[in-house]
């Protein structure tokens, strides 16, 4: 076990757990956290992505050790009041079916938009081709980027 | 305006009032994400002192906010927003004043609650309609009193009742009260179809928010105040059995607090018991990621009880199965042999799918409280009577002390039918004498069965020389079900028809997986068409509508099981909206039409080429599933199932190497990814006033043949085998 300072969603939190443990388990057990979903485990689904920084993470493959002083951003922290123009997008375009894939695809969405603000068709399928969506709203998903893009430039 | 008995009499309420009281029914809120969040409610509604309960589906608020409680499982087929959606609209109350809750297993109240066969809006229209049309009457009469008037005296909108001849109003909230008391009427008017307001407009999701936020939702986001988490072990192949591992060591290692066998076999298993895993390895810790490493350091012996099965086998099985199986179910329609012999033309193809896991992206979980007298489970079902049982059974308890409570479900498709994994949680809870929640790995939930049969089916057609069918056979064999539907489709289109349904044995466990069956027939029997229309020297859609001519005006056999106008229908609407017939430059075009859960679907698959490489440029859909309730959520279902069918036609596949599965996870087993879907899919719905049929299931089984017919013109090539194509991604 080691003791961890961690800054996630702008609080600092003090976790004590061993230094492999994933930051999904982390959030999900420890911090109570559980907006970060489990899918898969090996970074194959893209359920549990994070930011780190600016950029998306698979937090399941994201030992804590390695965080260090790096700002951790979560879907519960993407904005204070649900209000972030990806989420305002995906309640738009009324995205969502069982919804448990679309905190992950949010967050990868939002960090695509935060690098690339007007994304083309390509850009969006390789930014999304990691979070996977059993239940196949994969075209509207791709409609609310388009929208959030479009609302973030007007 | 239809005059209905409401079934419902004195009696059955006071159960539900008694249930009530009890604390069942009100104030049910586990979650925070069962709670109306005060800032959430729309129309600046504040949130009521005092709730009044009006029946088992509606509780009034004192300022006219509105609790409907959602009676089924909410898979993602949206039924938490569609199912209230119906109560409020007989209740006429404003959809701005409604918050839904998700209510409790009550098989004393309410009816069918489960998710699955597509028939939740199908097998509870009618109820919640007039439990909608029921409260309203309620608070009618109990104006009516107030102002010393009659019941007809008085009109319902929006919320507020008011005096035909007069001036006097009052709101739902300011009655409410005073209709708790009210006499339940024994028979309410329900509206009539065309006067709908809410049922047939775009409702969002009713969850949207929360979801988009995070908040805990789910069966494994639950949290419980000194609850354990555990994780299982079952043999990792099918045909071996535990015998027993390395408990002290495990029970040893960092955050282990416990670790046995458990054991699930109960008396007179259902139909959604476990028949293979019973007895397994149960870890016990407080951390999920300890439990992993726990899990990582099992040694167990396993003994091999039943042949260790390879998929070379099973396809050598379904092939011998198709020559010598003994048919399970047949139908024969005239003289098959002689009309295949004076055929002036004859085809035959071999059509195959493989075995398939659900892999719902959330695991299989559950939690579990069980006391000596008790048991409470709470999480991701389906079934939540079948899993009630047969905890009951397991536990051996009465019924009556066992409490099942629904979370919202991350994905269903058929897997959460099966109980497995709540008796798992409650023999641990049992054991450690404690609240606990279950978690399956990915790798524990891909390779515990349940899958979708593999299934192999022969198609033979023979063509007089007027290009006219006049012999049709189909045979199809499945491990552990054969695929084919004798009444179905082009049965009752053919004088001569012969349609065979074999069955196969193996120790693999299969289970229902969206549109059982359906989702392998569809494809075959579409892609199958195809080639016959071809040989016909048909247009596709041409050649099917003759065929729903001849069932039109004079159907072969009585047992047909589709309406063959209704059928004609969906493809005529397809056709006319994507504009079918009218060559263009580059696109190839590709249709199938198919009937099940009571609903038609047809679909144009339009294919360009990029690249040397095929892209689904767009998906054309059109659907009879009688009157939408929610229009744009039911739009959804389509485009998911679409999106489904095509995936798992593609790309999808489970292979076995002695008894295991060679697909854990996602690095070697292929889900259709966001670069692979149709870059546009468009959905339309024949419009009419039919009772609401499945919506969940059928898109998807179109789609399979759509797509292999749109291939051809592509590329030249007729695809028979699912999946379609592994190594090389053929979409985006």
């Amino acid at each position: 076990m080691a003791n961890y300072t961690l800054n996630i969603n702008g609080k600092k939190q003090q976790i004590d757990v061993d230094p492999t443990t994933p930051m999904l388990w982390v959030l999900r057990d420890h911090i109570k956290l559980v907006g970060t979903k489990f899918g898969c485990g090996i970074a194959q689904c893209g359920a549990c992505t994070i930011h780190l920084g600016d950029n998306a993470v698979r937090s399941c493959q994201l030992p804590i050790s390695a965080v260090g002083d790096q700002k951790i951003t979560t879907i519960e922290g993407l904005s204070e009041n649900g209000d972030h123009p990806v989420q305002q997008a995906w309640l738009e375009i009324d995205v969502p079916q069982c919804g448990y894939c679309q905190a992950g695809q949010i967050m990868s969405a939002s960090a695509l938009l935060k690098r690339t603000p007007n994304p083309t068709d390509e850009e969006i399928e390789t930014a999304m081709n990691g979070n996977i969506c059993r239940c196949g709203t994969y075209t509207r998903i791709k409609k609310a980027i388009k929208t959030a893009a479009n609302s973030e430039n007007a | 305006m239809t005059q209905i008995k409401t079934q419902y009499n004195r009696r059955s309420f006071i159960k539900v009032s008694a249930a009530a009281g009890g604390g069942m029914l009100i104030g049910f809120s586990w979650l925070n994400g069962c709670k109306p969040n005060s800032k959430e409610i729309a129309a600046g509604l504040p949130v009521p002192k005092e709730w009044f309960d009006i029946n088992g589906y509606i509780k009034i608020g004192d300022t006219g906010l509105v609790t409907i409680f959602s009676p089924n499982p909410e898979i993602g087929q949206n039924v938490r927003t569609s199912m209230p959606m119906i109560v409020a609209e007989e209740l006429e109350v404003p959809w701005e004043n409604v918050v839904v809750e998700q209510a409790p297993l009550n098989t004393g109240f309410y009816q069918n609650q489960f998710a699955g066969g597509s028939l939740s809006i199908r097998l509870s229209w009618n109820a919640l309609r007039m439990a909608g049309a029921t409260g309203k009457r309620m608070l009618m009469e109990a104006a009516a009193k107030e102002w010393g008037l009659q019941v007809d005296e008085v009109t319902a909108s929006e919320g507020v009742i008011k005096e035909n001849n007069g001036t006097r109003s009052v709101g739902y909230g300011e009655i409410a009260a005073k209709a708790v008391g009210i006499e339940i009427p024994e028979e309410v008017t329900l509206k009539n179809v065309n006067d709908f307001k809410l049922i047939g407009t775009d409702v969002k999701n009713v969850d949207g928010k929360k979801i988009v936020t995070g908040q805990p939702l789910f069966g494994l986001d639950f949290q419980r105040e000194g609850m354990k988490l555990a994780m299982i072990q079952h043999p990792p192949a099918f045909g071996m059995q535990l015998v027993d591992f390395n408990e002290d060591e495990i029970k040893n290692m960092p955050g282990i607090s416990d670790a046995f066998i458990i054991d699930t076999t109960i008396a007179e298993p259902g139909m959604f018991d476990e028949v293979g895993f019973k007895k397994l390895v149960a870890i016990v810790g407080d951390s999920t990621w300890q439990l992993m490493q726990a899990k990582k350091a099992l040694k167990v012996n396993w003994e091999t009880t039943s042949e260790l099965e390879n998929s070379e086998l099973h396809i050598q099985r379904l092939e011998e199965a198709l020559v010598s199986g003994e048919v399970e179910e047949t139908r024969t329609d005239g003289d098959p042999e002689a009309a295949f012999k004076k055929a002036a033309k004859v085809i035959e193809r071999t059509y195959s799918a493989p075995f398939i896991a659900h892999n719902t992206l959330e695991p299989m979980n559950f939690f579990a409280n069980v006391t000596d007298t008790a048991a409470e489970l709470i999480g991701p079902t389906q079934t939540p009577e079948a899993l009630e049982g047969s905890v009951a059974k397991l536990l051996n308890l009465p019924l009556e002390n066992i409490t099942v409570n629904m979370t919202r479900i991350g994905g269903g498709f058929g897997r959460r039918l099966y109980v497995h994994f709540g008796l798992e949680a409650a023999a641990i809870s049992k054991k450690i004498g404690g609240p606990v929640k279950l978690i399956y790995s990915r790798e524990d939930d891909m390779t515990q069965g349940t899958y979708r049969p593999t299934y192999r089916s022969v198609y033979k057609a023979g063509l007089d020389e007027n290009n006219t069918l006049i012999a049709f056979s189909v045979k199809g064999a499945g491990l552990t079900e054969g695929p084919v539907f004798v009444n179905r489709f082009p049965a009752g289109t053919v004088d001569n028809y012969l349609a065979q349904r074999i069955k196969v044995a193996t120790n693999i466990t299969t289970g229902a997986w969206r549109a059982p069956r359906s989702n392998f027939t569809a494809g075959a029997e579409q892609a199958f068409l195809d080639e016959v229309a071809e040989l016909a020297g048909k247009d596709p859609i041409d050649f099917r509508l003759e065929l729903f001519e001849r069932a039109i005006k004079n159907p072969v056999g009585e047992k047909n099981e589709y309406e063959a106008e209704r059928y004609a229908g969906v493809l005529k609407l397809v056709k006319e909206k994507a504009n079918w017939g009218e060559a263009k430059q580059g696109v190839h075009r590709g249709v199938a039409a198919y009937f099940c859960h009571s609903t038609y679907v047809a679909e144009i698959f339009d294919i360009v080429m990029k690249n040397d490489k095929p892209v689904i440029a767009k998906v054309w859909c059109a659907a009879d599933c009688g009157i939408v309730v929610n229009k744009d959520g039911a739009k959804n279902m389509l485009e998911g199932g679409i999106i489904d069918g095509i995936g798992h036609g593609t790309y999808s596949q489970l292979t076995f190497e002695n008894g295991a599965p060679k697909q854990m996870n996602f690095d070697t087993y292929q889900l259709i990814r966001n670069s692979q879907v149709p870059k546009e899919i468009e959905v339309f719905f024949v419009d009419n006033d039919i009772d609401p049929t499945g919506l969940g299931e059928p898109g998807l089984p179109p789609a399979i043949g759509a797509l292999a017919n749109a291939l051809y013109k592509a590329t030249g090539q007729r695809h028979y085998h699912q999946p379609f194509n592994l190594e090389k991604q053929i979409i985006g």
